[in-house]
């Protein structure tokens, strides 16, 4: 055997299932495509000059006047199906990952913050933790951006304030466990400040359930995320994302103009379901008491 | 002796794994008569629990059986559909397990559970089969047992709950009964309490019991015949008697040494070097070679096959240490 | 059982409390009180007679008290658009909502459960894998967009359902309900699988994983060893003990499936709550708003107590507990 370091055996777990590579791979396919919207997408869609109303509401694979060939369709407007929703891909994505990494850094501060201290200060964390959790993330949400209004802004700070929790009470339970350890107890005897303990040993120890957690979050952060575009508080009609496209293709929905919301959910669709098979499989593995 | 109840020849339950095909039981022979204790002795991983479960069917997958035959009173039991064989379970033959806390169902009361087994078995009311709940209780020294009946097990302590199991055990006068270290989990005066009254209902009964522990001990004060299991395989049987005062398998004596009341006070205790090897990984000779004062270079190369001497003694060892 | 009955009782009443001061110094204290509850459209007599009707020109402890006075009487605000009290309104759509929820609680229920069950006894066989693939799908799906497609395929391409609103309803005990007209069930059963799916998806997962840890108890295979048909042991021995966890998510997830009724409710037109208050968010009517928050942190202490009480009457071991302190 080789030198059987926890990173080298989780590589090797996570590539023992097919299921999770091929959904691995599709999720760095679409997160280049998003990165790189402006170089593949065939238009820009939101370039007037290259939109023809002319060529508004084609079907699928049709071939508009400038002999351009809409092969998701196009909107009202003209617009490619596909352009918009390479764009909505960009825009979903990194809502949900600037979210989800702000809700990361502030739940782990205080969660962390909350194990180290106790006393009153967890108590104060873990009660509104306990609150928070205990309604729905989507239904806060839309509260938080029925009083915020519209915007990418305000809609990232209500995702990073629905959040914070599931991390904070992640990182103190597992935090709490780390600090009772041995290796703590002779950081401070070794007289290190306590910042360090806890950002130096205490953190790197209790990043494996954040990052399977932050792998759901981000799931849940897109689905919430179209979830509150689609009801109209969410992004503005000037940065759609997916969830506003398909909010958009609702109304031509029922004269069967289907492919205006059909193919950005299937986009959204696959796009979870490539991050949910992933954080499944990568939950599996990092579960003690599934290894064998 | 009678005709044995049951009857074991040579059954072989391999586990197939994703690191290869592990031999769990190894051509296991055995034979069982009405109204006699056989204890099978060995150390956890040796087989024992296995070669319980070989009998009753109740292997699950990865595991197989893959050879040998299981005959109750002269039957196949390895030929019997599921059904037939679902049948006999807790009918014919009954099984006690381990740990009485894990056995009986948590969320289902006494009664649900002796009912259901009596009714699973025999055409009888409710009230019948309540009232013969009731009876199997007071057999096994189980005081007010209408009003345990309603009672669900995490409210009775650990003694009581493996009297319920026994109890159920009993229910249906099975041929046979196969417990699983059954007292390994309780007190030391529950253990005895436990012991007696067994030893006490089979000889009632006439039913044959097969009692698999680590414990030698206790098979010493309870059983009439003893196989030791190593690895898989029987390497030593005879009478209780003969084989704790004459052992010829150097395994066998190694048990006997290193119990502390087998050795006079004041003199060290005898412990077997070395650990219980991997089923996955045996040697390829005799399993317990490299543990073995006596091994040879014929131990390491070969198994010894089984060899049966007078008096009803097997033996699996290339130098046993006393000729019988 | 009583001790312990009171005792949440007692804690539900404090959850409620907290989230009154929350709301209240939330939306009360940190917005503009007159902006939030007075009708932006009316004129300045009308607004300084309503700010004192409201004793908003009081201190804020005292409003608080104000506020907490309507609370308990029921009182939660007028509705600017409907001109009805906010919480009467509320109230008059909730059975639509309730309807919804309940059918597609029992549909993910019903169908979820044992599909949990066969995926979790039989892991490697094929079609324990198609249940899992369709429920890792089931679980990604925004539910608006099944929503949508449910539609697309049901209403627009096959014709056979509705693509929205409740249809004919008929009153048991004064309370409109859709599921005993045909015309109100088929309106009633695009919007219910819609909530169906998802939650099922849940439960499946949560079935597989119960069920597969349940069947490796010594007391499933020491059932088996008594000659137990393997329907009573799956069907008791297993089935009862999985029901605990399945039972304690589910009834927490009644909430969520009130907050996603919001989404669906929306998609199929459903005149529930759900759609009261998103057509309340965008008609400015903050109320209705206030009062749908009062009452659904009302609904959640509820459930979650409820959730609790159920789980003592199915597992005995907490039961004992409970009754004991």
């Amino acid at each position: 055997m080789t030198a059987d370091t926890p990173l080298r055996r989780f590589v090797v777990d996570f590539l023992a299932s097919p299921l999770a590579v091929i959904a691995g791979l599709g999720l760095l396919a679409i997160a280049l495509t998003a990165l790189f919207a402006g170089i593949i997408a065939p238009q820009n869609p939101y370039d007037l000059a290259q939109i023809d109303i002319m060529d508004g509401s084609l079907t699928p694979g049709t071939e508009g006047f400038g002999g351009f060939t809409y092969w998701l369709g196009s909107d009202e407007q003209g617009r490619d199906m596909l352009s918009a929703m390479i764009y909505g891909l960009r825009i979903s994505l990194m809502v949900s990952f600037v979210a989800v990494s702000s809700a990361v850094t502030v739940g782990m501060v205080l969660g962390l913050l909350a194990a180290a201290r106790g006393g009153w200060v967890e108590t104060l964390i873990m009660r509104i933790v306990d609150i928070q959790l205990s309604f729905p993330a989507l239904l806060v949400a839309l509260l938080l951006l029925a009083s915020l209004g519209k915007g990418v802004d305000k809609v990232i700070i209500a995702l990073i304030l629905v959040q914070w929790a599931y991390f904070a009470r992640t990182v103190r339970a597992a935090a709490l466990v780390e600090i009772r350890k041995d290796y703590v107890t002779a950081a401070r005897a070794a007289a290190l400040p306590q910042w360090r303990i806890l950002f130096g040993h205490v953190l790197p120890n209790v990043m494996p359930p954040v990052l399977v957690i932050a792998t759901v979050q981000i799931a849940n952060a897109i689905a919430i995320e179209a979830s509150l575009s689609f009801l109209g508080v969410g992004v503005p009609i000037t940065e759609p994302s997916l969830g506003l496209l398909i909010a958009n293709g609702f109304d031509y929905l029922l004269s069967g103009r289907y492919w205006i919301s059909f193919y950005p959910g299937v986009a959204l669709l696959v796009t979870l379901v490539c991050i949910n098979v992933v954080g499944d499989h990568v939950r599996d593995i990092l579960n003690p008491r599934m290894q064998r | 002796m009678s005709a044995p109840v049951l009857s074991v020849r040579n059954l072989v339950t391999q586990f197939d794994t994703r690191a290869g095909t592990i031999t769990a039981v190894d051509g296991v022979s055995l034979e069982v008569g009405p109204g006699e204790v056989l204890g099978i002795v060995g150390e956890s991983g040796s087989g024992k629990t296995i070669t319980g479960f070989s009998i009753l069917g109740l292997i699950d997958k990865p595991g197989r059986i893959a050879g040998g035959e299981v005959l109750l009173n002269g039957q196949d039991l390895r030929k019997l559909s599921d059904r037939a064989m679902a049948r006999l379970r807790g009918d014919r033959i009954a099984m006690i397990f381990q740990d009485p806390m894990m056995t009986l169902n948590p969320v289902l009361r006494i009664d649900t559970q002796m009912i259901e087994t009596i009714r699973a078995h025999r055409d009888v009311s409710r009230s019948r089969a309540r009232d013969m709940a009731a009876e199997a209780l007071a057999l096994v020294g189980i005081p007010s047992p209408v009003e345990r009946l309603r009672t669900y097990p995490h409210e009775m302590s650990g003694g009581m709950r493996q009297r319920v199991v026994i109890a159920i055990a009993l229910m249906l006068e099975p041929d046979l009964i196969i417990a699983d270290e059954p007292t390994t989990a309780l007190d030391v005066t529950i253990q005895s309490q436990i012991l007696s009254e067994m030893q006490k209902l089979m000889a009632e009964r006439n039913t044959a019991l097969i009692w698999i522990t680590h414990d030698l001990t206790v098979v010493a004060g309870l059983a009439h015949r003893v196989a030791v299991m190593y690895a898989g395989r029987i390497v030593e049987t005879g009478s209780v008697d003969d084989l704790l005062d004459h052992p010829m398998h150097p395994y066998t004596r190694g048990l006997i040494s290193s119990i502390p009341s087998s050795v006079p006070r004041g003199e060290r205790l005898v412990p077997i070097k070395g650990m219980t090897p991997s089923l996955m990984n045996l040697p390829e000779g005799c399993a317990f070679a490299p543990r073995c004062p006596q091994a040879s270079e014929i131990c390491r190369k070969a198994r010894p096959d089984r060899q049966d001497l007078a008096s009803g003694r097997g033996l699996r060892c290339f130098h046993p240490l006393e000729e019988a | 059982m009583l001790a312990y009955l009171i005792r949440r009782l007692g804690q539900a009443f404090l959850v409620m409390a907290v989230m009154a001061t929350i709301v209240f110094f939330g939306l009360f204290a940190v917005g503009n009180p007159i902006d939030l509850l007075i009708n932006p459209e009316a004129d300045l007599a009308e607004q300084e007679e309503t700010i004192r009707r409201l004793g908003l020109d009081k201190p804020v402890h005292v409003q608080f008290g104000f506020f907490l006075a309507g609370l308990a009487q029921g009182d939660l605000g007028t509705s600017f658009v409907h001109n009805r009290p906010a919480l009467e309104l509320i109230l008059s759509r909730l059975p639509a909502t309730l309807e919804l929820a309940f059918l597609g609680i029992l549909i993910a229920v019903v169908l979820g459960i044992p599909l949990g069950m066969i995926a979790g006894l039989k892991p490697e066989a094929p079609y324990s894998k198609v249940i899992m693939a369709g429920s890792v799908v089931g679980f990604s799906t925004p539910n608006f967009w099944q929503g949508l497609m449910l539609i697309m395929l049901f209403a627009v391409f096959l014709g056979w359902l509705p693509a929205g609103g409740r249809g004919d309803t008929v009153d048991v005990l004064g309370i409109p309900v859709s599921f005993l007209t045909w015309d109100g069930l088929s309106h009633l059963i695009l919007p219910a699988l819609n909530v169906a799916i998802y939650k099922m998806s849940l439960v499946i997962r949560l079935t597989r994983a119960g069920t597969a840890e349940v069947a490796l108890q010594d007391y499933v295979k020491y059932a088996r060893a008594r000659g137990l048909s393997p329907f009573r042991v799956v069907g008791v021995h297993v089935l009862k003990n999985i029901l605990i966890p399945v039972v304690t998510v589910l009834g927490l997830e009644t909430g969520n499936v009130i907050a996603f009724a919001v989404v669906t409710e929306t998609v199929f037109s459903w005149p529930g709550i759900g759609k009261l208050l998103i057509d309340s968010i965008g008609l400015l009517d903050r109320p209705v708003v206030v009062a749908y928050l009062m009452l659904t942190v009302f609904l959640f202490v509820m459930i979650n107590l409820v959730v609790d009480i159920g789980y003592s009457l199915l597992d005995p071991r907490v039961r004992v507990k409970g009754g004991r302190s």
